[in-house]
């Protein structure tokens, strides 16, 4: 278990590192959300107050498109030279090579809601007044969950040759849950905050999410890495 | 064996009209409309079987790695695919006399809706470029995902559902006619019967196709060899 | 030692590998020669764990491998075809990079000598996107003996380097050697495997066609059993 953590830290920190280098994940995904964001403002008045009520939904749809545009290159990075079959080879449990990637998809789409949602509440002049925690407990755990089956699907989809356009078609569906707890949550967080009370249903319907799935993409894993 | 089964198949099948069409009476609110009720539920019930088939051989492909499996997976979920589009058209039809909208986020039609789109997914990924046991290997780990994946689409759905209308809709499609007859009970356990005898005729004929298909490669293959010698 | 038990595998309903049984000794050294396609570089996945068997299996030190032996995998050093460097990191971070993965004891001190040994220590570096075909195959073979394996699979290790680097690759080999590695190589360089191989094994087609020892190092002689064999 030790050697397992171990080498998923060696593989999350080589590809966080080859990305601070580039910058092409992070830069790409940032320049993505600002578009959407400008795409919102034209598409709902900023101007009127009823702007609030979209905030949660757009908080979602900027983190999983751009997240989607990370994990693509996730494994398809993999590919340039075999890389993957290095993994592979080398004496590493196949569950390592998930864990590390996760950690770092999950790292580079916290850092993107870093500065893509404050901007968001800047440029739509929304002043958060809740729970801050619980807003970055909702935020933390709904990234979680996407990541987590994100990754599971990028590492799957990899192995088609069209493998960009088969990741969404294939995430989507799965992801859907999490997706409706998470802008649940936000909402509840963000507008309704009388409604508080079911938050905690919403938290636990995502935590238990997102234990579930890691669990059976940690198992499953070894399967996709067979060649 | 097959043919006599297309044969009970039929008859049985024109037996389950005659008791939906003529036998059970007809329904007090909704009239003849109400008649569809008996193919929505047959159908739902065959997509949810149909699914539960793939992950089944899903597992016992990863296990035992047998072509014949993965065949079963995947025409399941053909099969499953094309229920599910009976359900997403009868629904509707059902919806709009018993609530006057075509659709409403109505749960169990919401789930058979991502539903749909979960098992096009699978298809999707069988159809990719590659040796048939690569695709297998990753369908099979796709459709044992998905079908974990359904119960918690169901209840998120139906959480959020409550949310948005505090006034849930009759919770199931035959309490807006207030209680089930004798008679419609009868059709309608008929009628599932029937329709999983349809599901297992198709299923049949499916791997039936597929091998069909399978031999006349190889012959083709052979044929190439004998040609390249 | 490693053993294959009547190995069979199929992709896709075609036959790429039909009943291999080979026994290589410990310190062997065994160039594996044929045309293309005959199924060389698949033997060498099979056994390097990348890829499994369809039918049949592979033994090392008389412990049939199960899936994901990581005491096995540890063993084994792996060059295939791709290098499979990292083209954003540097020589001295893609060999840091494996060496955690194979948990190599004093690993900076190590990654500095290997790149040395292979003449790269000025492109120490420099990201490997910039590499020439045969700086990257120099670095690929460091890569695969940075953990000193006591099995060493190399399929076609001498694609794409010059005079110098082959002698440089083959003196390596030969250093293996002497410390008893067992070596599995694909080639199409007969010269190159005279150097440094034994003993040879023909395939063709999926098939075993012959397997002997050669020790006069006379190329002429290989080069006839190779023309007779496979045509
Ligand atoms: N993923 C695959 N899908 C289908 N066929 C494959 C696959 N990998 C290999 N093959 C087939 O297996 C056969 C053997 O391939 P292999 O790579 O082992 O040949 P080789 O002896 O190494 O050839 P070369 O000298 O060109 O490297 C080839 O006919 C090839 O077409
Ligand atoms: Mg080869």
């Amino acid at each position: 278990m030790r050697d397992l953590i171990k080498s998923a830290l060696a593989i999350t920190w080589k590809d966080l590192y080859a990305e601070w280098r580039t910058k092409q994940v992070f830069s790409t995904m940032l320049i993505f959300s600002g578009l959407v964001i400008v795409t919102f403002s034209f598409a709902f008045d900023p101007t009127n107050n009823t702007i609030r009520a979209v905030i949660p939904g757009m908080i979602w749809v900027i983190t999983i498109f751009a997240g989607i545009l990370g994990l693509n290159r996730s494994f398809i990075s993999e590919q340039y030279n075999d890389s993957l079959h290095g993994l592979i080879v080398s004496p590493i449990d196949p569950s390592s090579i998930y864990f590390g990637k996760f950690l770092s998809n999950f790292i580079i789409v916290l850092f993107v809601q870093m500065i893509t949602i404050p901007l968001l509440f800047i440029l739509f002049d929304y002043k958060m007044n809740g729970n801050i925690l619980l807003f970055l407990l909702v935020l933390f755990l709904g990234s979680a969950g996407f990541i987590c089956v994100g990754t599971f699907l990028a590492a799957l989809s990899a192995n088609s040759r069209s493998s960009e356009m088969l990741l969404p078609i294939i995430l989507f569906p799965v992801i859907s849950p999490i997706v409706i707890a998470a802008v649940q949550s936000t909402r509840i967080l963000l507008i309704d905050v009388e409604e508080i009370e079911s938050l905690f249903s919403w938290i636990s319907l995502m935590a238990g999410y997102d234990l579930l799935f890691f669990v059976f993409c940690f198992f499953l894993f070894e399967f996709i890495m067979e060649v | 064996m097959h043919r006599s089964l297309i044969w009970i198949l039929i008859i049985l099948m024109s037996v389950a009209l005659y008791l939906v069409f003529i036998w059970s009476p007809i329904e007090k609110v909704m009239g003849n409309v109400q008649k569809i009720f008996y193919f929505h539920v047959g159908s739902a019930w065959v997509a949810f079987l149909a699914f539960g088939v793939v992950f089944v051989y899903s597992i016992l492909f990863l296990m035992k790695r047998k072509r014949s499996y993965d065949m079963i997976a995947g025409i399941s979920a053909e099969i499953g695919v094309l229920f599910t589009a009976i359900v997403l058209t009868t629904g509707p039809i059902w919806g709009r006399s018993a609530w006057n909208t075509w659709w409403t986020w109505e749960p169990r039609l919401t789930t058979t809706f991502i539903l749909f789109f979960l098992y096009l997914a699978y298809i999707f990924i069988r159809r990719m470029d590659g040796a048939w046991e690569k695709k297998a290997r990753l369908a099979a780990v796709f459709g044992i995902i998905s079908f974990i994946d359904v119960p918690i689409v169901f209840m998120a759905i139906r959480w959020w559902n409550s949310k948005l209308h505090p006034i849930v809709f009759g919770d199931a499609p035959n309490q807006s006619g207030g209680g089930i007859e004798g008679e419609m009970l009868v059709t309608l356990l008929f009628c599932l019967g029937v329709i999983t005898l349809l599901y297992i005729v198709l299923l049949q004929k499916g791997i039936y196709i597929e091998r069909t298909k399978l031999a006349v490669e190889n012959v083709k293959k052979n044929i190439q060899e004998k040609l390249m010698k | 030692m490693i053993k294959t038990v009547t190995l069979n595998k199929t992709i896709a309903e075609k036959t790429i590998l039909n009943d291999i049984n080979i026994t290589v000794n410990q310190g062997e050294t065994i160039g594996i020669l044929g045309p293309n396609g005959a199924g060389k570089s698949t033997i060498l996945k099979i056994i390097g764990g990348l890829m499994k068997p369809s039918f049949g299996h592979v033994m090392i030190d008389n412990i049939p491998v199960k899936e994901n032996n990581l005491e096995i995998k540890k063993k084994i050093g792996f060059l295939a075809h791709n290098s499979y460097l990292y083209e954003h990191l540097s020589p001295v971070e893609n060999l840091t990079f494996f060496g955690k993965l194979y948990q190599v004891n004093q690993l900076e001190y190590k990654v500095k000598e290997l790149i040395r040994e292979v003449g790269l220590q000025f492109f120490m570096n420099e990201p490997v996107r910039s590499f020439s075909r045969g700086m990257i195959q120099r670095l690929a073979i460091v890569r695969a003996i940075v953990h000193d394996p006591s099995i060493l699979i190399l399929d076609e290790p001498h694609t794409g380097l010059d005079q110098q680097a082959s002698r440089i690759l083959n003196e390596l080999i030969l250093k293996k050697k002497e410390q008893k590695t067992t070596i599995l190589m694909v080639t199409h360089d007969l010269a190159q495997a005279i150097e440094t191989c034994d003993r040879f094994i023909l395939m063709k087609k999926g098939v075993i066609i012959d397997d002997f020892v050669l020790e006069n190092k006379n190329v002429h002689q290989l080069k006839e059993i190779y023309l007779r064999q496979v045509g």
